[in-house]
């Protein structure tokens, strides 16, 4: 177990570093960043309602906490969908203790992937914005705020990943994705949305990590134009922990049974299905 | 025409050299009976060559033996232990290449052969070293050169001894070929050829080979077994099986500047005749028994025939 983990660990820092050298993934980091510091640049001089903050300022940490989500429910969920077809998985099926390695690697590298993607955003934004500031309390609660996202959002990730059998019908889970984006509070005040759509944002990860980047990043006066006026961090955990747990109960059985499925027949098959939407 | 004799072949072979003992093996979707009662085995450094005609039941066959595939009823021992509850232990014994691996196309060669070694590397024997070390690996395949490459840059036969290379890093007692020359030109094929002697000669790896080209089962395979619509309608030597199928055998020669090609049930006493009607005039003499191809085709026939 503890040598499946290490050759995991492994397994996601050589991916880390494939990655790092492949000017089209390169390309997938930088342009959300530049996209994003384009708009927060352009919100500089707007203000919060009701105060003389930075709209644009406001804005990033958000952004931050939906970076989060993505990496752990898209990043994840895409990849295992594109190397199920391309037959990494089946591969690591015929490894000896290969599939423990692949999903260590995989959340090593898809960790390190979204940690980066939210520096390539966070380091060029303080210059374009101003009134970022981490404060003591905001050190510690990233240090269980990011654990805990990835541990909420990663196995329900692969559970999607798991669902879908070809990179083409993964449409359908993006879609609801950025649905959740749209009324979780991260471009635009939940505080605006109808009560009911409140409480569905508030059913699942990505508020509550756009709000717990907010806490980290936002002078504690901001909590007013929050719900309930409050960071509430309580919550954040608690809502968090529950998508952990439930993550952990559904991925690995789901994961295996997908597994199970896995055989060189069921590649090729895959691939001439590929092959024939291709031609079309 | 029966061939029971060469179906009991396994139950001839000691338990302790039999790798692959298949007994009895059904495989059933929905109504449809994919495998209907297939037995066979290989010993142990045996070839052993699967053929039959799409649809037959090999891919089924194989997968099962993998372990990626639960059977439907039957005995199955691989390694002396059944696929479908075999552990990583005897995962680390097997050895699989696929057709149409594209896994992995950002690493490079090197890389990837050392990372995939040490998943082996808790399962090494005294006997058996694992996992091969990965400079010896990338000689035997061929692909030194490349070893710095990514591996969606490689060739076609490259990329397939990159999987071959794969498939043997942990130094696998039995390893399974999946029509493992497809898209080969000739000189590749005869180098991965040379590469299965090696590892039969040197390393005693029995190999379980689906192929379509009966040429290759041919020269590779100690033995062929023949699966058709879910039997095995022959299991025996390339020249064993031609023999057991009655057919005409091609004589050649050339008299006078001119060719000759003559068919003949007996050629003995054709050829004989030949030369005491025109004894040395005779020159360029080829005498063909049925090929493989054609021994295959007959007993195909046949059995879809009797069937019917």
């Amino acid at each position: 177990m503890i040598r499946s983990l290490r050759i995991g660990l492994a397994r996601g820092g050589i991916e880390l570093k494939q990655t790092l050298t492949t000017p089209t993934d390169l390309w997938a980091y930088f342009f959300p960043a530049l996209l994003l510091l384009g708009t927060v640049f352009f919100m500089r001089n707007a203000h919060v309602p009701g105060t003389t903050f930075s709209l644009g300022a406001s804005t990033l940490p958000g952004v931050l906490g939906m970076g989060l989500a993505l990496g752990g429910l898209m990043t994840v969920s895409q990849q295992l969908v594109v190397e199920r077809e391309d037959g990494t998985l089946l591969r690591a099926k015929a490894t000896p203790n290969g599939m423990t390695s692949y999903v260590v690697g995989k959340a090593v590298v898809v960790g390190g992937m979204t940690i980066l993607s939210m520096l390539l955003q966070l380091i060029p934004g303080v210059f374009v914005v101003h009134g970022l500031h981490v404060s003591v309390a905001g050190w510690l609660t990233l240090a269980w705020l990011i654990p805990l996202a990835f541990l909420a959002t990663m196995p329900i990730g692969a559970v999607i990943g798991s669902l879908f059998d070809s990179p083409r019908n993964m449409a359908l889970a993006v879609l609801p994705i950025f649905g959740l984006v749209a009324i979780s509070g991260i471009f635009y005040p939940i505080t605006a949305m109808p009560g009911w759509l409140q409480g569905v944002a508030q059913a699942f990860p990505m508020y509550w990590l756009g709000l717990g980047m907010r806490s980290v990043f936002l002078p504690d006066s901001l909590a007013s134009v929050e719900l309930t006026h409050s960071w509430r961090h309580f919550e954040t955990f608690g809502v968090l922990a529950i998508w952990v747990v439930l993550g952990m109960a559904l991925a690995p059985a789901i994961l295996r049974r997908m597994a199970r499925r896995e055989s060189g027949s069921a590649v090729a098959a895959r691939r001439e299905r590929a092959m024939a939407t291709m031609g079309r | 025409m029966t061939l029971t004799g060469a179906l009991d072949a396994g139950t001839e072979l000691p338990a302790d050299e039999r790798v692959i003992d298949v007994r009895d093996l059904r495989m059933r979707y929905g109504t449809r009976d994919v495998l209907d009662g297939v037995s066979f085995a290989a010993r142990r450094g045996e070839v052993l060559a699967l053929l039959g005609p799409n649809g037959a039941g090999k891919t089924t066959t194989i997968e099962i033996l993998e372990g990626f595939r639960m059977r439907s009823a039957g005995a199955v021992s691989v390694l002396g232990v059944d696929p479908a509850g075999a552990g990583e232990r005897w995962r680390a014994r097997i050895g699989v290449v696929l057709q149409s691996w594209r896994d992995h196309g950002k690493w490079r060669v090197r890389e990837l052969l050392k990372h995939l070694g040490t998943y082996y590397a808790p399962y090494s024997t005294a006997a058996i070293r694992r996992p091969w070390p990965v400079d010896d690996l990338l000689e035997v395949v061929g692909l030194i050169e490349q070893a710095g490459q990514r591996a969606m840059r490689l060739s076609g036969g490259q990329r397939r001894r990159l999987d071959v290379a794969i498939g043997i890093v942990g130094r696998p007692e039995l390893l399974f070929l999946d029509e493992p020359t497809v898209g080969f030109d000739p000189a590749a094929r005869r180098e991965f050829h040379d590469l299965v002697h090696r590892l039969t000669d040197v390393d005693e790896t029995t190999i379980l080979l689906t192929t379509h080209d009966l040429d290759e089962a041919e020269k590779l395979a100690d033995r062929i077994v023949i699966l058709a619509q879910g039997r095995i309608i022959a299991d025996g030597s390339a020249d064993a099986l031609s023999r057991q199928v009655a057919g005409e055998t091609e004589i050649r020669w050339t008299r006078g500047g001119q060719r000759f090609v003559h068919s003949a049930v007996e050629a003995t006493p054709f050829v004989r005749q030949l030369f005491l009607q025109y004894g040395d005039d005779i020159g360029d003499l080829e005498v063909r028994r049925n090929s493989l191809e054609d021994t295959y085709m007959k007993l195909v026939l046949e059995s879809e025939g009797g069937l019917r």
